[in-house]
């Protein structure tokens, strides 16, 4: 078995071999919201105020929303903008030809974009997380806004009545070529929102949380389910090895 | 041919008796079913390597059952195939799940694939009589690469889409007919609807008739010849007072219930990971296929997926300087051949001008690295087919070859995972470099297979083989 432990030692050191430092600015961990309906809620609400204005959520049912425990009428009452029924989709009223002239490019739908944003580095929740609250004032972009994580993005920073105005602190750091670059370092808050820190932060963790659930509804049940399903499994392979055994015992 | 003779029956003959009879009369079902599995005997010394034909044929059935399901809500059309996964996945009902299945089930298909292919290698199961169960084996992994690639288009993400562009490309490198070529195969001059309406018609039928009948013949050569097994013995050679081999016994019952617990074995495994990680970490459903096909922007990394990366590898580490130290090696091979080899000297002539032409064609003026990138892609898969005329070994299983042997088959294994863990990543200079080295050693495995495996000390081969009753 010594050969099986020079493999296994080989094997452990390969991804240090292959990962290379690529620095970006870090993510923050998003919050769990999975099993808050409260924050889900506050999110769905959140979303379809702020971000269903120019995104697409084109798989998603407004109905859907039941699933976080809301009736028909509370979906129809509070947060049905952009339809006239409950059993529609959720389509931006913003026509793509607009979008595209006023942003320089359409909104991506973002029905699966918590899945679609994931990486080594994070979730898709925590780049989501991490890029709603990282919009600082940038005055040689055409909206005024710029971010950490997406650099030079077309979004404008949707929230800023809530989060105020920020800017960038940069700081000069020499790179690995020996050529100096600025950095983003940190922020600076120059006008202050409706919100404080904390309650903002909690807010887009809200948000987030509910574009988490969207990308994938089912995710909950899935593993729910998925706890039964093992279990019946795990009984029939014993079943199984016990009959394997018993049948076996008579080979010689 | 004997006249037809209906098989007379007691009157109080029980009805299922009777009417099985009355088939078997027209039809050999009883005879297919004792000669292919019933009264097939297999050794008994099968280990935990031998469970993987049978989940093999598990998960193609799955990937049938599962598939012929997708096909009902799927829409091959690009401006609604990536809406139409969506919609399985949240209006279809347990449509998720039929989906996280098939997803889930393509690499683990892989996974038992590559498990069955190192078994085949550890015990020398494509040593003679079993050439041409091996050679059907290499046709259904060829099969299987084809039928996932097409399959890997259908969700028209990123990922797909850009995936099957490189892919489709890598014919554009062919010289004279190449561009042309890659024109036919996507019938457009970039990835677009015309490919996915064909790539989906061979994902969902022409490739799986090949496949099964692949398969069909893979299984009636393995039951015509009979299983290998651990010990590379040929149990044939000794055959009991009932005609049988005294170290095998009928498949049934004894590998039914073997394999039976294999497959709740795997269930548990296959299940943990449908309802518990679908997306594998991103390995198995990648991050980047969750936005949908854009022709218009090229993602920074483009990879296959987990299982191709191996072989992928091998195309980036072909670079215009790699090319050198190949034709050095082709050179050097050439030499060892006719020093060497016992080949009457017309085929080492024959073998020395074909050389001879392929390091021309190797020159930088001549054909470009990228060619020969697609060369030694397609030849990394191509030369597994070989390996039954390649193997000189005197025995046939790991077992009682010499013991340094074992240190090359895991660095050939440990080379084969460093490629495909390498093809996953966006190339640096240093692991270009090590999937260079590794792609010389993937290479010369095979290549020099012939002189190391007939050399050494081998172990006495025992009489019978070695079995611990349970």
């Amino acid at each position: 078995m010594n050969l099986h432990k020079k493999l296994l030692c080989i094997l452990a050191l390969l991804p240090g071999l292959a990962l290379a430092a690529d620095e970006g600015y870090p993510l923050d961990k998003a919050p769990d919201r999975s099993h808050n309906m409260a924050a889900l809620q506050n999110g769905a609400k959140l979303f379809v105020n702020y971000c269903l204005n120019c995104h697409n959520a084109s798989a998603m049912r407004y109905n859907r929303l039941r699933d976080l425990g809301l009736n028909e009428d509370q979906i129809k009452n509070n947060l049905l903008f952009t339809g006239d029924k409950v059993g529609e989709m959720m389509i931006t009223a913003m026509p793509p030809k607009d979008a595209k002239a006023w942003f320089g490019t359409v909104p991506p739908d973002l029905s699966v974009i918590a899945r679609a944003k994931s990486s080594e580095a994070g979730s898709g929740g925590d780049y989501l997380y991490t890029y709603l609250r990282t919009f600082y004032k940038d005055d040689t972009r055409p909206t005024g806004w710029n971010n950490a994580i997406l650099k030079n993005a077309a979004m404008p920073h949707v929230l800023w009545q809530l989060q105020g105005i920020q800017t960038a602190k940069m700081a000069d750091e020499i790179g690995e070529d020996g050529k100096t670059v600025s950095k983003l370092v940190g922020f600076e808050q120059v006008t202050p929102g409706t919100m404080n820190k904390l309650e903002f932060d909690t807010n887009v963790a809200d948000l987030v949380g509910y574009m988490e659930w969207m990308a994938e509804p089912t995710a909950q049940f899935r593993k729910r389910l998925g706890v039964w399903v093992l279990l019946f499994l795990s009984g029939f392979a014993i079943l199984a090895w016990r009959l394997n055994a018993s049948f076996w015992k008579e080979v010689k | 041919m004997a006249a037809f003779k209906e098989t007379k029956f007691p009157a109080n003959a029980p009805a299922a008796e009777k009417a099985l009879g009355w088939v078997d009369d027209r039809f050999p079902l009883t005879k297919l079913w004792n000669d292919q599995w019933g009264k097939y005997y297999a050794p008994k010394n099968f280990n935990f390597w031998y469970i993987f034909g049978s989940l093999a044929m598990l998960v193609l059935v799955l990937q049938i059952v599962t598939g012929i399901f997708l096909t009902m809500h799927y829409k091959p059309d690009a401006t609604l195939a990536f809406g139409s996964v969506e919609y399985i996945m949240r209006e279809v009902p347990w449509g998720w799940l039929v989906r996280y299945m098939h997803s889930t089930g393509a690499s683990a298909f892989f996974i038992i694939v590559y498990l069955h292919m190192t078994r085949g290698l550890l015990y020398g199961s494509y040593r003679k009589p079993r050439e041409l169960i091996w050679l059907f084996g290499f046709a259904i992994f060829l099969c299987l690469m084809a039928e996932a690639f097409f399959g890997y288009l259908l969700p028209w993400g990123q990922m797909s889409y850009w995936g099957a562009q490189v892919i489709v490309n890598l014919f554009g490198a062919i010289p004279f007919i190449g561009p042309d070529l890659s024109l036919w195969i996507r019938g457009d001059y970039v990835v677009s609807d015309a490919t996915l309406n064909r790539f989906f018609a061979f994902h969902v039928i022409a490739i799986p008739l090949v496949l099964l009948g692949l398969v069909a013949a893979h299984l009636i050569a393995l039951h015509e010849v009979g299983s290998s097994n651990p010990d590379g013995i040929e149990v044939k050679e000794n055959l009991g007072a009932d005609g049988h081999p005294v170290d095998s016994i009928p498949s049934h019952p004894y590998y039914t219930v073997h394999d039976l617990f294999g497959v709740s074995v795997f269930l548990v495994i296959f299940s943990a990971v449908v309802f518990f990680a679908p997306e594998m970490g991103g390995f198995f459903l990648e991050y980047n296929n969750f936005l949908p096909g854009d022709s218009l922007k090229t993602p920074l990394h483009i990879a296959p997926t987990w299982y191709f990366t191996a072989f992928y590898s091998v195309l980036r580490a072909t670079t215009a300087d790699f090319m050198w130290v190949l034709m050095f090696g082709v050179a050097a091979y050439v030499v060892f051949i006719w020093l060497k080899s016992r080949l009457s000297t017309t085929i080492k002539a024959i073998i020395a001008v074909i050389a001879l032409l392929a390091i021309i064609g190797m020159l930088p003026s001549v054909l470009d690295a990228k060619f020969w990138g697609v060369v030694f892609f397609g030849g990394s898969v191509v030369i597994l087919a070989f390996l039954p005329w390649l193997d000189h070994s005197k025995v046939k299983s790991i077992r009682y070859r010499p013991s340094w042997h074992k240190y090359v088959y895991a660095l050939f294994f440990l080379s084969f995972l460093t490629l495909g863990y390498l093809g996953t990543l966006p190339p640096t200079e240093t692991r270009t470099l090590v999937s260079q080295v590794c792609t010389l050693f993937y290479f010369s495995f095979f290549l020099l297979m012939p002189w190391w495996s007939a050399m050494g000390t081998f172990k006495p081969v025992p009489a019978r083989v070695v079995f611990h009753a349970h």
